[in-house]
């Protein structure tokens, strides 16, 4: 298992309010929207330096997405941000027809996104958020591992054109990626290469699956880790020849089984290579307050949960 | 310049083309397309500049309209062939399969003509919010317009989109509602009350026109009226009383022709009544 540095600890929402500015610099077109919650989504740079070029709309998410699809009519390319729920659940049919059945160039940017929310509680931790995005034709989802890369995102979403929806969080974690590395929408990266078992993991997992690299070298175990940052175009190619190689699959994510990147793997391997597979998700339930790492535990969204499915999944290779 | 009596002729035709394109697939909303058939045509004939021979998404430069209640796409249809922005034989396809003119207005089959989806209720509004934004951030003085229905206006996001088109100046838009008392279920006032929409819109910051949708003499003076009026701050509502049905003697009035196609002998009853004026399609 390669030896994998921490850079420093930082929230993933700053990555996305650093990005927001920097692509604002570069790209006149970029303008910021967002619904009472600027401080939150880390949009305070972006609005300081472009005054004008951003909308508070108050707290009136199916209206800010309405406005931002206005906006791409007159060649804008807008951001939204509020948290992932009101990104999603709450404006589901405002994106339906007036985003993506428009096939408007809106980029749909959610934080606090799934259980490391924390003491808010479950009526703010989405985790059906991936799954409502990735069954809209056309929508781009996207859910980056840490700082750097969600940085890396928000640059490459405001030069892609179509809707896309960009998902971050809100804890300090692990930033282990490349500063000002390049972010290729549909591409999976392999942070390391190993032979037993295939681990995709995406967002806040991928550095617990990391952690679980670890725990398995010491058992003997060589485990593949990919971070599956497009949960939408899926790495088709990359998926099935990890799967291929190692003949077993664990998937990890903050987000139900129900509709997230496992149930996206186990369909494609499902038509194109049926593998043993294990999926570290939340199990057809609600959140709850507490601690992000207490819940992270209780749910089973962690290092040591994605170890004991890698250990099962290996036990059923035939 | 379009005289109001060629102006009438035109709406004659476009109720012809209503009657006639939801006669052909038993589907479609006739009753507030032939309702608002006057005010589509002063708009698109008399208001608007626009350039229908070449669609430009952006618009730039442009005066855009967005059709909020998208199920009066019969009029919307019409209207835009006629006007030039396709051939007015692609009015036989509405609503068939594999067509541009969906029972809905969408752009994702790129009609010319058609900037956004519509059909889901109470959308327009932001929307056309949106495009009226990027008007002031382009330097394009042109206005955005918009149609929603009455019933419409129960919808939430109406009053979402209406508080921030006041509080943030969005002074280039002119919003117009088709106050014809009726939805699917009865008349407004039996179903849900809209109240005073007048005094409702001047709480919300709006100047408040008021016309008559049938007459297109008054129509071409309103709309007008709001370009002139507009860019002083604050939005315009204009408050449009219709006659749905209107044209069509037994559709008059009544909201069981909301969503209803005639037969065949209620079609020659309705063509009968509104002359062929440029040509059936």
């Amino acid at each position: 298992m390669k030896n994998i540095e921490i850079l420093n600890k930082k929230d993933t929402r700053s990555g996305f309010g650093e990005g927001l500015l920097e692509i604002g610099r570069s790209n006149p077109k970029v303008i910021a929207l967002c619904a009472d919650l600027v401080g939150s989504l880390k949009m305070d740079a972006f609005i300081k330096e472009f005054p004008s070029r951003f909308y508070q709309v108050g707290i009136a998410e199916a209206n800010m997405m309405g406005i931002a699809a206005g906006l791409t009519v007159g060649g804008y390319v807008p951001f939204t941000g509020t948290f992932a729920n009101f990104s999603t659940g709450r404006v589901y049919d405002q994106i339906r027809q007036s985003i993506a059945y428009s096939n408007k160039n809106v980029k749909i940017c959610a934080s606090h996104a799934g259980l490391t929310l924390g003491e808010d509680g479950a009526t703010h931790q989405i985790l059906e958020d991936l799954g409502l995005m990735k069954m809209l034709p056309g929508m781009t989802v996207i859910n980056p591992c840490d700082f750097n890369q969600t940085k890396a995102a928000t640059i490459a979403i405001a030069e892609h054109v179509g809707p896309v929806y960009l998902r971050f969080g809100r804890p300090v974690v692990p930033n282990f990626t490349l500063p000002n590395q390049k972010f290729e929408i549909g591409k999976a990266w392999t942070i390391n290469e190993g032979s037993d078992v295939s681990i995709f993991a995406t967002g806040h997992l991928v550095w617990k699956a990391i952690e679980a690299g670890y725990i398995l070298a010491e058992k003997g175990i060589s485990a593949e880790i990919i971070n599956i940052h497009t949960i939408k175009p899926l790495d088709n190619a990359a998926i099935l020849n990890s799967a291929r190689k190692t003949g077993c699959v664990v998937t990890a994510e903050e987000h139900q089984k129900n509709g997230g990147l496992g149930d996206s793997i186990a369909q494609l391997l499902a038509e194109n290579l049926p593998s043993p597979l294990e999926m570290v998700a939340v199990n057809d339930s609600f959140g709850e307050s507490g601690t992000p790492d207490q819940l992270m535990e209780k749910y089973g969204l962690n290092a040591a949960a994605i170890v004991d499915a890698s250990m099962r999944v290996i036990s059923r290779k035939k | 310049m379009k005289t109001l009596e060629e102006l009438n002729a035109i709406s004659s035709q476009v109720r012809r083309d209503i009657v006639r394109m939801v006669h052909a697939v038993n589907s479609g909303h006739p009753g507030a397309s032939l309702g608002c058939t006057e005010f589509f045509v002063s708009l698109y004939f008399k208001v608007l500049q626009h350039n229908s021979k070449k669609f430009e998404m952006d618009g730039i430069g442009e005066d855009l309209f967005f059709l909020s209640n998208g199920h009066i796409s019969p009029v919307f249809y019409s209207v835009l062939a006629r006007s030039g922005y396709f051939a007015v034989e692609e009015l036989n396809t509405f609503r068939k399969i594999n067509t541009r003119l969906q029972g809905h207005p969408t752009t994702h089959e790129h009609l010319p003509g058609v900037r956004m989806s519509s059909g889901s209720l109470g959308q327009g509004m932001s929307v056309a919010i949106g495009a009226a934004l990027a008007k002031k951030q382009n330097n394009d003085d042109r206005w955005v317009f918009s149609l929603h229905g009455d019933g419409e206006l129960q919808e939430g996001q109406i009053w979402e989109a209406a508080m921030f088109a006041s509080a943030k100046n969005v002074d280039n838009l002119i919003s117009t509602i088709d106050v014809n008392g009726q939805q699917i279920d009865g008349s407004t006032k039996q179903v849900l009350d809209l109240g005073n929409l007048r005094l409702k819109f001047e709480a919300f910051g709006w100047l408040v026109l008021e016309c008559d949708g049938n007459n297109l003499a008054d129509l071409n003076s309103t709309l007008d009226g709001a370009k002139e009026k507009s860019k002083n701050g604050k939005p315009i509502c204009i408050l449009m009383k219709t006659n749905m049905g209107n044209g069509v003697d037994f559709m008059m009035g009544s909201h069981k022709w909301h969503g209803v196609a005639p037969n065949d002998e209620q079609l020659k009853v309705a063509l009968a009544q509104n002359e062929e004026t440029l040509g059936d399609y």
